[in-house]
């Protein structure tokens, strides 16, 4: 059982964990551009079937969140739910870590940037490495 | 241009918990309550849609078999919260169409008082394998965020917020007070206590900024509505037409591409449009309503509406619930049924109850809580994923 242990894998397929600094990395329309982080058949914007990758930047807006306090039983609370826009184009819909969950800490329009953390392990010792977003005190 | 479209009959059930009933019941009461507030019976009725998102299948056919098995087509339809209006729509859609000159729509839901919060996504498993259309290897409720509605349209008030000055927790408090004290004059809502400012934002923390008071309930309830072409409506006896109400817009939209819209639902845009729509094919300016009902699903929904309907300046819903603007003696009133946080809000049936409430005051016939010599009014549904419908309401005569 712990043959595998210290394997990692992203908790979703547009987290890449490579051998650089993880990042996030969205379908792209060959046609118009539009971004996408699920899985297509077409794009939802201009309806063409061509997509490419981007890598999206890990810097980016807090545009909107909520501090959700009433939770299913395995989901810990309070925790901040929040919107960014990413610097570069794209946005995100993940938690903000390393804050106090409270709206005195948690600013709208303030820079943000992407960091990692092991979420979950399977019973193959296998870890789920998801990304949230902290507070990027500084930055300009 | 088609032949206009008019309210002949409209009834609905107390919302809140029917133990003693079933969906039939409701569904088939309310029914019979329509037709005869129209002055109708079924045998009248050239098309019928029933709205309801938790008991779908053939429905419709259930509650014939209980009032009146005529023959006649039945569609039964869902679209999330904006359920009940949709069904409202496929009989106006028929009769525009010249397929029926009269017509049955019923929005009903029986929630009963289910486990507040949901399962979200799949479940937990024991091998970390990807599923689903993010290739996620384990729940992602609550760690990529949140997708329960109190958070989602919390997320989508504070949205706006960050765009615009003079929104914050104190608005959407403000919100709620309003709408719990508007729905102590109904005696059809399901609950009637007025809470002060201070209760609101000291009952529990949902997803901040919601508290509970600021959420709207679940429950059971059902309305219904006869509606009729003009052509058929001045053939019908006087008393009838002189209580009829006039549908001036009907429209439905869903949301176009928005950048970021697959992160964040848009609940904007595509009221925007419905209600640019619906302010073209009546005529109506929106300064002229003499009372809006809209989705206030949560305290932070309401908000963004009063800018997407047009009903504050542009950026400026803060101040416009701030001056009163949508309090019953305000400028445009706005959910003076209560609205979802307190009439409630039985997902299927909530899209006809307030197509019902508009035009039973502008019948005049709203009692206590009737806006004195309403002539034109508006009814707003959002079903998130997402489905809008608006409808503008007029008194006139024919």
């Amino acid at each position: 059982m712990l043959a595998d242990m210290g394997q990692q894998v992203p908790i979703v397929d547009y987290l890449v964990l490579d051998d650089g600094a993880p990042y996030l990395n969205a379908n792209v329309c060959d046609e118009c551009g539009a971004l996408f982080l699920d899985r297509r058949n077409a794009c939802g914007k201009c309806g063409k079937t061509a997509f490419g990758k981007k890598r999206l930047a890990d810097t980016g807006t807090l545009k909107s969140f909520t501090i959700v306090h009433r939770a299913a039983p395995t989901v810990p609370v309070p925790y901040v739910s929040a919107v960014i826009h990413l610097d570069g184009g794209g946005s995100v819909h993940t938690n903000l870590v390393n804050v106090e969950p409270d709206p005195e800490h948690v600013q709208l329009n303030m820079p943000v940037r992407m960091t990692t953390y092991t979420a979950g392990v399977d019973v193959d010792g296998t870890e789920a490495v998801a990304f949230g977003f902290e507070p990027a005190e500084g930055k300009a | 241009m088609a032949d206009n479209v008019w309210i002949i009959g409209a009834a609905m059930t107390k919302f809140g918990r029917h133990p003693d009933k079933d969906v039939l019941d409701l569904g088939s009461d309310v029914a019979l309550e329509a037709l005869a507030d129209g002055g109708a019976t079924i045998h009248d009725m050239n098309v019928m849609a029933v709205g309801c998102q938790f008991e779908p299948f053939t429905l419709g056919q259930k509650i014939q078999k209980q009032i009146g098995q005529t023959g006649i087509p039945v569609y039964n339809v869902t679209n999330a919260c904006a359920t009940g209006a949709s069904a409202v729509r496929t009989v106006i859609m028929s009769i525009k169409a010249g397929e029926a000159d009269m017509g049955l729509a019923i929005g009903v839901e029986q929630m009963g008082k289910p486990g507040f919060i949901p399962q979200m996504g799949r479940p937990r498993r024991d091998k970390f394998e990807p599923d689903g259309r993010f290739g996620e290897v384990m729940p992602i409720e609550g760690v990529l965020g949140t997708d329960f509605m109190a958070g989602v349209f919390a997320e989508a008030g504070m949205a706006y917020a960050a765009e615009h000055d003079g929104v914050g927790f104190d608005q959407f408090v403000k919100i709620a007070e309003k709408n719990h004290l508007h729905s102590s004059l109904n005696p059809l809502a399901q609950y009637r206590k007025v809470f002060s400012t201070e209760e609101i934002k000291a009952s529990p923390m949902q997803a901040y900024p919601n508290t509970l008071l600021m959420c709207c309930p679940t429950g059971d309830g059902a309305s219904a509505l006869v509606i009729v072409s003009e052509k058929k409506l001045k053939t019908l006896d006087p008393d009838v037409r002189k209580r009829a109400v006039k549908i001036s817009a009907s429209v439905m939209t869903s949301d176009p591409w928005v950048e970021g819209g697959q992160v964040q639902p848009d609940v904007n845009t595509l009221t925007r449009n419905a209600a640019d729509q619906a302010y073209e094919q009546s005529g109506v300016d929106p300064q002229d309503l003499d009372l809006v009902e809209l989705h206030d699903c949560f305290a932070t929904a309401e908000l963004v509406h009063y800018d997407n309907l047009r009903l504050c300046e542009p950026g400026g819903a803060g101040a416009f619930i701030d001056s009163g603007g949508p309090m019953r003696d305000g400028k445009i009133p706005v959910n003076v049924s209560g609205g979802l946080i307190s009439k409630g809000h039985p997902i299927g049936a909530t899209g006809a109850a307030n197509i019902y409430e508009v035009a039973t005051h502008l019948r005049g016939e709203a009692g206590d809580r009737q806006i004195e010599g309403a002539k034109v009014g508006l009814t707003h549904v959002i079903g998130l994923g997402s489905a809008c419908a608006v409808h503008i309401l007029e008194k006139q005569a024919v």
